[in-house]
């Protein structure tokens, strides 16, 4: 299994703590209703993760803003989707 | 209450080609970006096209950020274990005025900006735009994420990048369609100069892009890149996010088996890897191309799907689109002219006489293709690699007869009809 979180160690971030930019909108959906859960394997991130009851756990602290979940998210729009705050979020030392 | 020329929202290449036109033409423009500074929020491969960078700034060799020109391009078809690549190296590349160049767009988005507040436009960081503000139909505003943050402006040029949330929100734009997105993964690695510079062949400053398709994709339409900077290369790898969708690889371990394969490992070996970044790609093409213009506002660069997938070229198009929308915006103001829709259909014209719209419509067959033949990416790979092997392994076995096997193993992955109808579809796209 690759480590995204190794990843992720190298990047900047500016967390809006308590601030979270992306939501799901219905966790019910998520459990009972998506059969892809798209979102745990697309993420860049690895933002998203099922707790093995169908139940999706989502932490936006590593999030890379790149809007992939919003996108493959299309039969149940269940995700909502801000930009974050004004100068919070990644932040790219080389992009 | 202060009332602005234009309002750009964004300083990618697309926003800072727009406010840097008009600022220079003595409008009073105000550029906002949700970014600690330019750039910080911005992803790219890079390769950065001078032609379209010297039509808004001839002289930007002097000082511009630039890593190396490009002297070598690479192509791979990769299989598992092996490639079958072209190269084309030209003593042409090295004569200035270089045409191709690495960038690290962190640096460049910075580099540009600078110029764009150098010609006189405001520019205010770390404010994220949550909606434009409406009178109707038409724009007359914008709504930033701070107290009292409704600032207002004649056009408002939305230069927001792929996830353009503005249009959206306001009705312009349906949700983007996964089989409009790729999502690209990349990585910097950081190498002494000398070792990038013997590794690939290159004497200083002279730059080397390997442009990849095959097995690394997993049978997704899409592609990998490497790309040598000063001190660092960077690669990463693409794919459609209806693709995406379909599968169980995570794009991390997509990356994380490119950088394993025997042809690439030992280029990024022994570097210092410094950041993981993901960003989505426009590649819809022509026929995803939204509405770009509205009573008071104007569509430029990735927002636009401005993107030509099959040459890679993307900033390129979003310079050029920013700056035609200034020129749009600037010569309605000297015909005394309001903003509105009628009006900017100039925009249109003017993009339809580029060379932007003229790609764009030259592939725009492109993406329906490939979507539907994703042998193009498995077998076609697979099989190349196979005949090279054959080909090339002395083991006795005369070469008429590896000929016959090789022809064998195309018409029977594929048959012989599919294999004619892949080149007339691939003809008619390029034609
Ligand atoms: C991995 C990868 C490799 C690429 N390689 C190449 C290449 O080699 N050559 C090439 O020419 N192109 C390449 N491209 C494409 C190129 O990067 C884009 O086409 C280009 O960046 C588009 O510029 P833009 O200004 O339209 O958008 P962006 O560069 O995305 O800029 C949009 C800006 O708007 C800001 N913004 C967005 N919303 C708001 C808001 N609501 N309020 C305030 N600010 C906001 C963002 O922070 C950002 O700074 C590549 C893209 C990727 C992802
Ligand atoms: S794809 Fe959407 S609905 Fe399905 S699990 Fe993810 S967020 Fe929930
Ligand atoms: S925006 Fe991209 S990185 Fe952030 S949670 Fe969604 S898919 Fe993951």
């Amino acid at each position: 299994m690759i480590k995204v979180e190794n990843k992720l160690f190298q990047n900047r971030y500016k967390v809006d703590a308590g601030h979270p930019h992306i939501s799901i909108k219905n966790p019910d959906i998520c459990q009972n209703d998506c059969k892809s859960m798209a979102c745990t394997v697309c993420c860049p991130a690895g933002c998203y993760t099922e707790e093995g009851n169908g139940k999706i756990v989502l932490i936006t602290d590593g999030c890379l803003e790149c809007g992939t979940c919003r996108i493959i998210c299309s039969e149940h729009r269940n995700v909502d989707w801000e930009y974050p705050r004004g100068g919070y979020g990644i932040l790219f030392k080389f992009g | 209450m202060e009332k602005f020329d234009a309002i750009v929202v964004g300083a990618g290449p697309s926003g800072n080609a727009a406010a840097y036109t008009l600022a220079k033409a003595g409008l009073k423009v105000l550029q906002i970006e949700r970014g600690e500074y330019p750039g910080s929020k911005n992803v790219q491969g890079a390769i950065l096209y001078s032609d379209a960078l010297e039509r808004i700034i001839p002289d930007f060799r002097d000082d511009a950020p630039l890593e190396r020109h490009i002297v070598e391009q690479r192509m791979w078809v990769l299989d598992d274990e092996s490639y079958v690549g072209s190269t084309y190296r030209s003593a042409e590349f090295n004569r200035e005025p270089y045409n191709r160049y690495t960038i690290i767009r962190a640096q460049f988005d910075k580099w540009f900006s600078k110029k764009v507040q150098d010609a006189g436009a405001l520019l205010i960081c770390e404010t994220t735009i949550s909606d434009l503000i409406l009178d109707g139909n038409r724009v007359i505003g914008v709504q930033a994420d701070r107290e009292g943050g409704a600032i207002y402006a004649d056009i408002v040029i939305l230069a927001d990048g792929v996830n353009s949330l503005l249009a959206k929100k306001a009705g312009f734009h349906p949700e983007l369609d996964a089989k409009d997105v790729a999502l690209a993964v990349k990585e910097i690695h950081f190498l002494p100069q000398e070792t990038i510079e013997s590794r690939f062949n290159i004497g200083e400053d002279e730059g080397v892009v390997i442009e990849m398709v095959g097995k690394i994709t997993k049978g997704m339409m899409g592609t990998g890149f490497l790309y040598t900077n000063k001190e660092s290369i960077t690669l990463g790898v693409g794919c459609m996010l209806s693709d995406f969708k379909q599968q169980k690889t995570t794009p991390y371990a997509l990356l994380e088996e490119m950088k394993a394969h025997p042809a690439i490992k030992p280029l990024i070996a022994g570097g210092e890897m410094k950041e993981y970044t993901g960003h989505l790609i426009p590649e819809g093409g022509y026929k995803a191309i939204p509405k770009i213009y509205g009573d008071g506002w104007l569509m430029v660069g990735d927002a636009a799907m401005f993107v030509n997938a099959v040459h890679r070229e993307g900033s390129n198009l979003a310079m050029t689109s920013g700056r035609l929308a200034a020129e749009t915006v600037i010569a309605l103001k000297e015909q005394g002219k309001f903003m509105t829709e009628a009006n900017l259909a100039l925009y249109r014209e003017k993009l339809d006489e580029s060379f932007l719209m003229k790609d764009l419509k030259k592939y725009k067959e492109m993406p329906g293709i490939l979507h539907k033949s994703p042998q193009f990416f498995t077998t076609y790979p697979e099989l190349i690699n196979k005949a090279a092997h054959s080909m090339l392994t002395v083991d006795g076995v005369d070469k008429k007869t590896k000929e016959r096997e090789i022809r064998r193993n195309f018409v029977g992955k594929r048959s012989l009809f599919g294999l004619m109808g892949d080149a007339f579809k691939m003809w008619r796209a390029f034609e």
